[in-house]
């Protein structure tokens, strides 16, 4: 009698295996990597379809949709890593509307050669995120590059969530008056994953702030509904969220040095690269913008919860025809600051 | 943050601003230079210029390594990445100093070149051994500071053997670039430049000491305070400043005493004078050829000499036309009166190399300051 086992594939070598341009080919390869491993961390009913597109119930009121590519060098960094920072990113860039997140889609371009134990890391991580966030991962992609092409993984990550009713929140919304607030400590992802970079590696107990923010959108816009622009600061830093938002709403701001609250570690990072935490990313922090009246209310709110806890009101928005963000300083004088220039470099004296 | 925050203290700013304003004679005129790209920025970060009165006037100086480095140095770096095909290590800075045929060495990557940002020397030494079969050059740029370093990693190449490391040297020397502006027409014969005293290096003091500028204050009568970079201490060295020109006193005085002693780091300037020599002439940009102000490296180290190894030639290329980045360097002219200031020439787009480092005066003055020119009623 035959021994041939008709539907037999060899399992998967997480541990030691790596990935190959087969992987990607469209074969029994790939159809096995996306088995064993994305379709079991990411187990969901859509998923369990096994279609190439998720069939959703409609849902109600105005939808919105965000998507946001991640690269970030390295991969694994304090408090978190490629994985949840792509699901953070997209339901954070989903929640800045007011929006409740619901789904998520996951493109992935992996490299050649990179190790599969690494790769279910990430993907275990990217599970238990949204998981967490309550927002499932319902299709996805999978694209393999030649040794040398990529940077081992490259995730793209797409949302879709709906805006409550009686809710409009936009950057142009921002009017002379309104108060700034921030969620919390500014510069902690940027300055985490830099202390691991291999040419700049300094011992430090930092880690990434990277976490989904929607709760706390939730929360907010439920006690102020009158919040009028929310935007989470990530690359550039505040500094370029608020030029983003004085741009758009044709407006000035003033903040208050002092009023920023940065981590004392962060202070100290910063000042011996010689770079501006204001400038530093962050992945789970946002900006609120808020008619005077409505500030206070909004801070307790933000306080009660676990991500809000260091809110902070930081300044107001300004009547001013050149749209500059300016700060009074600690000092005691007073500066713009501006849109970055290229990247933060060092600098040489 | 400790020994930090003492130095940024708002209230003592106010008590010194006081200081100052009491004592600077109204009808007098104070114009103060600060030589170093360090002042300028902590003048223009921390908003001191709001803090002084009005007879005080502040002049940004030359010393900013980034702004004096004329074209075509740069022009050689990109050459050896693009050409040489060399591994080309530099500080941050320097990559976006814009050069000829409108590379940078930012640029030069985009095109292929392998350029790597580092910062320390340091990185550059770990570089070249962990690519033997490749040529490493480090382009090292920079005043008296940043020398040493540079020295070290030239004597630990030496020390190991290190064929694939050499070094483009471009270091400059402080106190030839005072004399020069002090010899300018502009200050010794036209009298444009009203120059009544100078805010001294920090760092660079700390290496060469306070001695090198009592020639100044001797023969020139021109006051020089020594000043850290902290705004406090800029804010302090002001006070001294307007205190010994209303005295009439022209004396080298220390506000950085933290730091820096009269004879400085002697280590460091042996180990400077071991590497390093004098070159009998070096290009600054804005100043021109400036005798005896800039480094070469020694016939002894001379197969670290990335100039002898690839047979470099430096070739003077002129600045943009309409750029005023020599005046604005030498104090005689304001970023403001530049014409391409702020339209076509930007931090993102900069035409001359004082917009490129936030040290230069044209770039802090635009990223920082530019508003003071656009009074803004509701921010008042």
């Amino acid at each position: 009698m035959s021994k041939v086992r008709p539907n037999y594939v060899r399992p998967l070598d997480i541990r030691g295996g790596h990935v190959d341009m087969s992987h990607g080919s469209g074969g029994r390869a790939m159809a096995q990597l996306i088995e064993q491993l994305f379709a079991a961390a990411f187990d969901n009913e859509w998923l369990a379809q096994r279609n190439d597109q998720a069939l959703l119930p409609q849902p109600e009121g105005r939808i919105v949709m965000s998507t946001d590519c991640h690269v970030v060098s390295p991969l694994f960094f304090p408090g978190g890593d490629i994985g949840c920072l792509s699901v953070h990113g997209t339901i954070n860039d989903v929640a800045m509307s007011g929006a409740r997140p619901l789904y998520l889609a996951a493109g992935f371009i992996l490299e050649e050669g990179f190790p599969l134990a690494e790769l279910k890391r990430i993907v275990d991580s990217m599970a238990a995120a949204s998981r967490d966030a309550g927002v499932p991962i319902v299709t996805g992609d999978t694209k393999v590059v030649e040794a040398g092409k990529g940077d081992g993984v490259f995730i793209t990550t797409t949302g879709v969530g709906v805006v409550p009713p009686g809710i409009l929140i936009s950057g142009d919304r921002a009017r002379p008056g309104d108060r700034i607030i921030v969620s919390g400590t500014m510069g902690d992802h940027g300055m985490a994953v830099m202390s691991q970079r291999e040419s700049l590696a300094f011992g430090t107990d930092l880690v990434s702030d990277t976490a989904a923010l929607h709760g706390l959108v939730a929360a907010m816009i439920e006690a102020v509904p009158e919040v009028r622009v929310l935007r989470d600061p990530t690359r550039g830093g505040l500094a370029t969220t608020l030029n983003e938002i004085a741009a758009q709403s044709g407006a000035g701001m003033l903040i208050d040095e002092a009023a920023v609250p940065v981590l004392r570690q962060v202070e100290a990072a910063c000042e011996f690269l010689g770079l501006d935490p204001l400038y530093v990313a962050n992945e789970g922090k946002l900006v609120a913008i808020v008619p005077p009246e409505n500030a206070q209310r909004l801070l307790e709110v933000m306080r009660a919860q676990p991500l809000g806890r260091n809110a902070a009101l930081i300044g107001e928005v300004i009547e001013d025809p050149h749209h500059f963000v300016q700060m009074r300083t600690r000092f005691g004088g007073k500066r713009i600051v501006d849109w970055l220039a290229g990247d933060q470099l060092p600098r040489i004296c | 943050m400790k020994y930090i925050d003492e130095f940024r203290d708002g209230a003592l700013a106010r008590n010194i601003a006081a200081s100052i304003a009491a004592e600077a004679e109204p009808a007098r005129r104070y114009n103060l230079m600060e030589f170093c790209g360090g002042h300028t920025h902590a003048i223009s970060r921390y908003g001191v210029a709001d803090l002084l009165p009005p007879p005080v006037r502040m002049i940004h100086g030359p010393g900013c390594p980034v702004c004096v480095l004329p074209i075509g140095r740069i022009d050689l770096a990109i050459q050896l990445a693009l050409e040489q095909r060399v591994i080309l290590c530099t500080y941050g800075d320097c990559l976006r100093i814009p050069a000829s045929n409108n590379l940078s060495l930012l640029k030069a990557k985009a095109r292929g070149g392998d350029v790597r940002m580092i910062y320390s020397p340091a990185d550059a030494l770990k570089i070249a051994q962990a690519h033997p079969g490749r040529e490493v050059v480090f382009f090292a740029i920079g005043f008296e500071t940043t020398t040493p370093p540079t020295a070290l990693i030239i004597k630990d190449a030496a020390r190991l053997g290190l064929a694939n490391l050499s070094v483009l040297c471009n270091h400059v020397l402080t106190p030839a670039a005072i004399t020069n502006i002090l010899e300018s027409p502009e200050v010794r014969q036209l009298g444009t430049l009203a120059l009544d005293g100078f805010i001294g290096p920090a760092h660079v003091s700390t290496i060469i000491g306070s001695r090198p500028y009592e020639f100044f204050a001797e023969e020139y009568r021109k006051p020089v305070v020594i000043a850290g970079f902290e705004p406090l201490d800029v804010m302090q060295a002001v006070l001294m400043l307007v205190r010994q020109i209303n005295e009439g006193r022209a004396e080298v005085e220390n506000e950085f005493t933290r730091a820096v002693t009269r004879e400085g780091n002697l280590k460091a300037q042996a180990l400077v004078s071991e590497v390093f020599e004098l070159r009998r002439s070096f290009e600054w940009r804005g100043l021109g050829q400036v005798p005896y102000s800039a480094l070469r490296i020694r016939e002894a180290f001379a197969a670290f000499d990335a100039e002898r190894k690839f047979s470099l030639e430096t070739r003077s290329v002129a600045d943009n036309k309409a750029c005023e980045c020599g005046a604005i360097l030498r104090g005689v002219k304001h970023p403001r009166d530049c014409k391409v200031f702020g339209t076509v020439c930007t931090p993102e787009n900069p035409i001359g190399s004082c917009m490129v480092s936030s040290e230069g005066a044209c770039a802090a003055y635009y990223s920082y300051g530019r508003f003071r020119e656009i009074p803004i009623s509701a921010a008042a």
